[in-house]
């Protein structure tokens, strides 16, 4: 099954990749060269069988881009020099052993870090240009153009089905049009909105794990956000949900750049077109390796890479 | 982006910075120096006025700020924050008054010498180099002694119920204790004067007095009891029953000891109830002048009562002996407070 | 060679198990059984003692001891029977609950919030301490406090509500004497329940789930935003079973509202003027001089209040009890 992309810009973007993760250039992709083979040959089938998007570079702001990001919780350093890429348009998987500061790392794009009460951070986050930790940012506004979606479904109980896709208006107090309209919208983009439009008026509590999180993914949706961050989503969920997910993921990638945590290597193959492996050797959690999704699982330049897509340890 | 030669340092950007804080801090000048304002200005006057003003301005001002600053759901948000910030004041506000006042209305007659005698020879209304509260104290020694000698065994039993044995009344009995811990402290007094008086014919004592504790003081000691025993995990039982021993012995040697600092909290939040408590001792103790050492006959003292006796007459040497006999009324009750917090924490510490 | 079956697949019943308990056992639940009964039987005798005793006088005076609002001696000398009836306060036992209930509640959950979401972390335990302090202190304390060191200051209030608010009727006055009012005695009762709902309340708030609040925050939401929907729904129950628990403390507080409220034995809606009473307050100011009739009716008034406050506590607990399982 061969790479349907355009070699040309594939190797334009791994330029970008490695000016951003400061690692060297590889010089060719030998698919047939045995000494960097990967020994899992599913993982590499499956990310060589989706379909590469070629996302758009930022340049100068019309995405997210991490630079920089050290984290700290008291005087524990958990992540150092973050320096990511999230093209729109595509969805990026950041994988990598529990531990190593993955969730922390997406906290911190949307500032849901600063919640703990020792939590400290260097580096910037660029959305559109604009660091979003500079003083005088409306915070709230920045969580609406990066959304989250979490591990444990966590619809409002006290809501109906249509409330809780409303609920981030409601809660940011915006005024639109046709409140019905928006509903339908993020509900089939969601992919949940055949089985659930008969019953809007019913409690979100009702619903099954699956169905929960596809509603969370709806009232994401319902904000409008440019990058929407999500942190586990499948890992409480049956694998007949996680697939219909994995599905949604790749759909609304078209409108939106996808950020996903996920310990599942074979869904981060699936489902993404870039991937950012991290470790921790027991100090702060680093990005060893990023690049196209094919790449990390067919090609890794890192050896510490290999060895956790091939399963050697994780 | 390399790799940074020197060492990156932690920051908290979402920390408000000075330059942020300005509006707040202009707002909050305007809202104190507009409210002086409008004090000199309008009928408003005094402190009340004043405080009336500065509140509705301050909730004013934040809203608009916000407002205009950022939006609306920024403003409400202000609003709520001025509002629960007052909220918190009024709490703190009668709560320093009520400890300030004890201690400068109580502390004017103090001296160690009140330990020592009793109001069998002095008027009331003497001066306070005379007299002294020796009679209630004993009376509330006694008084309270009884009652926790009578609801320990109870209020824990009761526990022990609910929690270990749990039997089939379990949960009407705790429903039941729940309810009685809101019987009026004045209910129970007035049950064991128609029992303890009216039908076993007794008169005014330490003991009847003892006995309307108990029925104030079991509801607290229980609650808090279960409380404890269902903070044991159920592992150090089932430890204890795989052992081969039987329930008896596994609540008495694994149970009780873990429970152990917890049910002395339990004991002393009781006594911390009932040791202020005047409603039910009004009608059962008689309320003496003199030091009584029998507890089954003649008329005992309290703290309660001797304050109450005191304030009744009203003359001011009496009022200050009132205010005295509260701040050692106060005092007792915040060392049982503070014990029961330490035998608290002693159990976090330990377990 | 064993025949099997294939599709015959028999499912045992299930065994009965019995475990005789041991003497010692035996003996130990006999005690803790017993010692727990006694708490049922407490109350019950409570009951039934305070029904036997008051029982001549709520048969004399029948319904009327409710609502009756007379409180007189019998006078033979005219062939007058005594006339014992509650109706005023029961009254004044309602308004200053009432009166306490509307400042304590908003001041109550204000800083319970405050305490769970807005105060900085230094200040949050030293405050704890000072609202669970002021659970434990006495009533007697709040009645002298109240009496000497409040009251002048209720009263300044109650004089300006009248002049701009007298138009109202239940602030208007026949007379003006504002000391020792309902609204005084409603206000000290509301200083001495804030710390017990504020207690609960603030319980309840720290249970709220964390997903659904950083669910609220990830949407962009603000801090008054979030507790609108996320910490009161989940909260409510708790925090009205705690506020009828604080409801029932002051229905039932004596000394705390002898001290500030002048006892006139008369329903009145004028909050402000010095004139009212509760039951639990009657009680203790009849009870020195009582004779034998007049304490039976004294018994019937206790036993009243023990019923109302039962109702108000059963109410309260119940409805912790249910969203505690929720």
């Amino acid at each position: 099954m061969s790479n349907q992309d355009n070699p040309a810009t594939t190797n334009d973007r791994e330029e970008s990749m490695s000016q951003v993760t400061g690692s060297q250039a590889s010089n060719t992709r030998d698919r047939n060269a045995n000494n960097r083979s990967v020994s899992s040959h599913s993982l590499a089938d499956v990310a060589n069988a989706r379909l590469t998007k070629v996302g758009t570079p930022t340049i100068s702001g019309s995405g997210l881009e991490a630079r920089g990001i050290h984290a700290w919780f008291g005087s524990k350093h958990v992540l150092e020099d973050i320096s990511l890429d999230f093209f729109t348009g595509t969805v990026t998987a950041l994988i990598g052993p529990s531990g190593c500061g993955k969730s922390t790392f997406i906290r911190i794009l949307n500032r849901m870090h600063e919640f703990i009460p020792t939590a400290a951070l260097a580096g910037q986050v660029i959305l559109d240009g604009k660091d979003v930790y500079d003083s005088g940012v409306d915070v709230t506004k920045i969580r609406l153009k990066v959304g989250m979606v979490f591990q444990k479904p966590n619809p409002f109980p006290s809501m109906t089905i249509k409330e809780n896709v409303l609920s981030g208006l409601k809660l940011s107090q915006l005024k639109i049009e046709n409140a019905d309209e928006l509903l339908e919208s993020c509900l089939r983009r969601a992919g949940l909105w055949d089985e659930v439009k008969d019953r809007l008026n019913e409690y979100g509590g009702a619903l099954s794990g699956g169905q929960q999180q596809r509603l969370c993914i709806a009232r994401s949706l319902a904000v409008n956000p440019q990058v929407l961050l999500m942190d586990e989503p499948c890992s409480a969920l049956d694998p007949g949900s996680t697939l219909r997910i994995e599905e949604t993921i790749r759909e609304l990638s078209d409108s939106m750049s996808i950020v996903i945590v996920t310990h599942n290597m074979q869904q981060a193959a699936r489902v993404s077109d870039y991937t950012g492996f991290f470790l921790s050797d027991g100090g702060p959690g680093r990005l060893i390796e990023s690049g196209t999704t094919n790449d990390i699982f067919t090609n890794p330049r890192e050896k510490r890479t290999e060895d956790y897509v091939s399963g050697r340890f994780g | 982006m390399s790799q940074t030669q020197f060492a990156v340092k932690p920051a908290r950007p979402w920390k408000l910075s000075i330059r942020s804080l300005i509006p707040d801090i202009l707002g909050a000048f305007f809202t104190v120096f507009g409210s002086l304002a409008i004090v000199a200005i309008t009928p408003l006057k005094g402190k009340l006025g004043f405080a009336l003003v500065l509140i509705t301005l301050a909730i004013i001002t934040a809203t608009t700020v916000s407002w205009l600053r950022k939006d609306r759901k920024a403003a409400m948000n202000s609003r709520t924050t001025v509002l629960v910030y007052i909220a918190a004041a009024f709490v703190i506000i009668p709560l320093t008054s009520i400890l300030y006042e004890v201690v400068r209305l109580g502390t004017a007659g103090f001296s160690l010498r009140i330990f020592t005698e009793d109001m069998s020879v002095t008027a009331s209304d003497t001066d306070l180099s005379e007299g002294g509260l020796l009679h209630a104290v004993i009376g509330t020694a006694y008084v309270v002694f009884f009652a926790t000698i009578l609801s320990t065994p109870i209020g824990v039993l009761t526990a022990l119920y609910i929690v270990e044995v749990k039997g089939r009344f379990a949960g009407l009995v705790r429903f039941f204790v729940q309810a009685m811990s809101g019987v009026p402290s004045i209910v129970a007094g007035l049950f064991i004067f128609a029992f303890w008086m009216i039908q076993m014919g007794n008169a005014y004592s330490g003991v009847a007095g003892a006995f309307a504790l108990t029925v104030l003081m079991i509801p607290t000691v229980a609650r808090t009891s279960e409380e404890v025993l269902k903070l044991i995990p159920q592992d150090l039982r089932e430890a204890g029953l795989a052992l081969g021993a039987t329930q008896w012995r596994t609540v008495a040697t694994v149970v009780i000891p873990a429970a152990k600092s917890g049910l002395v909290t339990a004991i002393i939040l009781g006594i911390a109830r009932v040791v202020g408590e005047t409603a039910p001792l009004l009608v059962t103790i008689g309320g003496a002048d003199a030091v009584n050492l029998n507890p089954l006959d003649g008329n005992m003292s309290a703290f309660p009562m001797y304050v109450w006796k005191n304030l009744l007459i009203g003359s001011p040497n009496a009022v200050s002996r009132a205010w005295l006999g509260l701040f050692v009324l106060m005092v007792s009750v915040l060392i049982f407070f503070a014990m029961a917090r330490y035998f608290s924490s002693a159990r976090r510490r330990s377990a | 060679m064993t025949i099997v079956a294939p599709d015959k697949k028999v499912t045992p019943a299930p065994r009965v198990i019995t475990t005789e308990p041991r003497i010692t056992d035996k003996v130990f639940r006999a005690v803790v059984t017993g010692g727990g009964m006694i708490s049922l039987v407490l109350l019950g005798l409570i009951a039934y003692f305070l029904i036997f005793n008051g029982f001549e006088a709520i048969r004399n005076a029948g319904l009327g001891f409710l609502t009756g609002f007379e409180w007189e001696d019998a006078i033979p000398e005219i062939g007058q029977d005594a006339r014992y009836g509650i109706g005023a306060m029961l009254f004044g036992t309602i308004v200053t609950g009432i009166i306490a209930m509307l400042f304590a509640v908003p001041i109550s959950v204000g800083t319970a919030l405050f305490l769970s979401y807005y105060a900085p972390e230094w200040l949050k335990k030293p405050m704890v301490i000072v609202v669970d302090v002021m659970a434990a202190i006495p009533s007697i304390v709040y009645g002298l406090w109240g009496y000497f060191v409040f009251m002048p200051h209720a009263e300044y209030w109650a004089k300006l509500i009248h002049k701009y608010l007298g138009f109202i009727p239940i602030f208007d006055m026949p007379a003006p004497v504002f000391t020792r009012s309902p609204f005084v005695a409603g206000l000290v009762l509301a200083i001495m329940i804030t710390p017990i709902i504020t207690a609960i309340s603030r319980e309840v708030f720290a249970q709220t789930p964390p997903e659904r609040i950083q669910a609220a925050y990830a949407l962009g939401a603000t801090k008054w935003a979030m507790v609108k929907a996320v910490v009161f729904p989940y909260g409510r129950g708790g925090v009205v079973g705690g506020a009828m628990l604080g409801l029932g403390r002051a229905m039932g507080e004596t000394v705390a509202v002898y001290t500030v409220l002048n006892l006139v034995y008369d329903i009145r809606i004028e909050v402000l003027l010095s004139a009212g009473g509760n039951v639990a307050s009657m009680i203790v100011n009849k009870f020195g001089e009582a004779d034998f009739v007049e304490l039976q009716a004294l018994m019937a008034a206790g036993f009243v209040l023990f019923l109302v406050t039962l109702i108000v506590n059963f109410i309260a607990n119940f409805i912790i009890n249910k969203t505690a399982r929720e």
